[in-house]
């Protein structure tokens, strides 16, 4: 991991010094990277999760459904007894484990990206009136949004699960409303912080009016801290999907394999035939670490004023 | 002072009606609450005795007096599985998951905080690197698979821990470690950057300028300020801890509220699922309180910065 502290910025690698074309900015982020080991990493794996998700059909071997009892309970194909007809082995119904984490990668990629995406719009507008309007409004409102910050998350989230029953769409809602809270928070702050930065304020005496003030002035500032709060807001979806899978309270498991499902399935058998949560297991933790770490290099690129300070 | 507390205290009673609310408001908004906590092959003359006992066929508003005052004095009605208080079974499993929770923050913070103030003091060193591993694994392993890899390893294969329960005395070695290594990562983290953050401030350039030994500015001047962020960290992470034991109570099958949680799921016991979410909240509001007063003792700024 590249460390930070001692990172010394060259000529030419902030946004402003360069001639803004496409292609410097490419550049830009390019070197970035290379400089970041941990973000390479992070989009290295980021993106084989989304490869996995969209061409599930091509590289899962199986069908993730087939049952087949003959076959049940295979061990790994490296163990003694197994072969690579089921690389991962197979669970106590002959279902192929390989095939299901591939495909688990889909709902866990959707519970993340449609929850962020809900999560995030309800809180852009949320903080950004918070932040404007100012006064009781925003006093009102953030009160809210830190009272509600300060409840026992997973508690809630859990709560609200059992009451309102498994579904995909349920359990996206959950994680689109319950978060959104987080959002409002810091789209709140930076639009706070920008308004009283002094370029906000010398564009209206300048005349703008307030659609370019918004979408020329404050989006584009909004958006670097928006996506890295995403990044790891849309990590911790994952994972919450998955513990609800495991109390079972997300996806019903006949309709998708979910890996959330898979752990809470072969929970049963952890100590005779681990790899049936082994491998789930092991999915939700190689996407987390790649998404923690994608995030903490989308911070550092999209936010030169954190570079030196991470907390 | 007397009016920050005052404050805080009434925002924390806000916030619990609005649990209480919304609590009452989710068994009721997804339709019949008797069809969410009958067995679903009751008939319908049982449903309708159910409803009857329950109350659900009074106004809505009369319900959700009783159901505050009912809150206030701590019943929650019967749990529908035990047909006993919700309340004394909840009290009862409270000491396991506060044993659970202080293991778990001591392990965080006897690791965290030394690996923390090595790092911040030599950023870059073999020390700082693991640290922030520790910090990045905390962050990114799911506790209930980490849960279960250790059952397997040093509960089965090396037979160094027992795997469930809490009988023996090392029992709670493991679900403690599971349910504090996110804490600890997070402990790394925070002493890291705060000790990096006061070492660049003007208080200790000067008290390094009056020639003091650097034992007495890191013992006077660095630790005591790092101290401050730690302790707010440390209450609102404990009390966190208390409401999210419930996969590592569940997989270590620990006596303690969150197994009692995931059971009642299972059952579809409402009135106890109900119970534990709101007195859970309770006991997390009044942490952040506490924290929130040792806070502002500690640091006057906190104070008089309002």
């Amino acid at each position: 991991m590249a460390d930070n502290d001692t990172f010394i910025p060259q000529t030419g690698d902030s946004l402003l010094d360069v001639e803004k074309t496409f292609k410097d900015r490419l550049a830009y982020f390019g070197r970035f990277l290379w400089r970041d080991q941990g973000g390479v990493i992070g989009v290295i794996v980021f993106l084989i999760v989304v490869f996995s998700a969209i061409f599930a059909p091509m590289i899962a071997s199986q069908s993730p459904f087939d049952q087949n009892l003959r076959d049940s309970k295979l061990p790994p194909a490296w163990n003694e007894g197994g072969d690579w007809t089921h690389p991962f082995g197979t669970d106590s119904l002959g279902k192929d484990i390989f095939s299901r984490v591939i495909y688990g990668a889909r709902v866990s990629l959707m519970v993340g990206l449609f929850g962020v995406l809900i999560a995030g719009s309800l809180g852009l507008i949320v903080g950004a009136i918070a932040g404007y309007a100012g006064g009781r409004l925003d006093a009102t409102i953030m009160g809210g949004v830190n009272l509600i910050l300060s409840l026992p998350y997973l508690l809630f989230v859990v709560f609200i699960a059992a009451v309102l029953g498994r579904s995909l769409l349920n359990v996206i809602l959950i994680f689109g409303i319950t978060d959104a809270p987080i959002f409002a928070r810091v789209t709140r702050g930076e639009v706070l912080r920008m308004r009283e930065s002094g370029y906000v304020e010398s564009a209206i005496s300048a005349g703008a009016r307030w659609p370019r003030i918004i979408f020329s002035h404050i989006m584009p500032n909004l958006i670097g801290p928006l996506i890295t709060l995403a990044t790891f807001e849309m990590s911790a979806m994952i994972f919450y999907e998955a513990g609800l899978g495991f109390l079972g309270l997300s996806v019903p498991p006949n309709e998708y394999p979910t890996w959330g499902n898979m752990l809470s399935a072969g929970r049963k058998y952890m100590t005779s035939y681990p790899w049936m949560a082994s491998f789930p297991g092991l999915a939700i933790m190689f996407t987390s670490l790649g998404m923690n770490l994608l995030g903490d290099w989308l911070r550092d690129v999209l936010d030169p004023r954190l570079r030196r300070s991470r907390k | 002072m007397h009016r920050y507390f005052l404050s805080k205290l009434a925002q924390s009673l806000l916030l619990l009606f609005g649990v209480l609310f919304l609590v009452f408001m989710m068994v009721r908004v997804t339709g019949d609450p008797s069809a969410l906590m009958m067995p679903r092959e009751s008939s319908p003359e049982q449903i309708e005795a159910f409803r009857e006992k329950m109350g659900f066929n009074d106004p809505v508003l009369v319900q959700f007096s009783d159901f505050i005052a009912g809150a206030i004095v701590g019943d929650f009605g019967n749990s529908l599985h035990f047909k006993t208080a919700a309340m004394p079974l909840i009290l009862e499993r409270l000491p396991a998951t506060v044993q659970l929770a202080s293991v778990g923050l001591l392990i965080a913070m006897v690791i965290g905080i030394p690996i923390g103030l090595v790092g911040g003091f030599t950023p870059g060193s073999l020390v700082d690197s693991i640290g922030r591993f520790i910090a990045l694994l905390g962050q990114s392993v799911p506790n209930f698979w980490l849960g279960l890899m250790m059952i397997l390893y040093f509960g089965v294969k090396l037979g160094w821990f027992p795997t469930f329960g809490r009988d023996q005395w090392n029992s709670v070695v493991m679900p403690a470690f599971v349910l504090g290594l996110p804490v600890l990562g997070q402990i790394v983290r925070l002493t890291r950057s705060a000790v990096l953050e006061i070492r660049g401030e003007d208080y200790i350039r000067t008290a390094k300028s009056k020639g003091l030994e650097p034992k007495t500015i890191y013992i006077k001047h660095v630790l005591r300020n790092v101290a401050i962020p730690l302790i707010s960290v440390i209450g609102v992470q404990f009390g966190y801890m208390l409401g999210g034991s419930i996969y590592i109570e569940a997989i270590f099958s620990w006596p303690g509220m969150g197994g009692l949680l995931e059971q009642s799921i299972g059952w579809r016991d409402f009135p106890l699922v109900q119970a534990i979410a709101v007195f859970t909240s309770v006991i997390v509001l009044a942490l952040n309180i506490l924290t929130d007063l040792t806070y502002s003792i500690i640091d006057p700024r906190i104070r008089y910065g309002r």
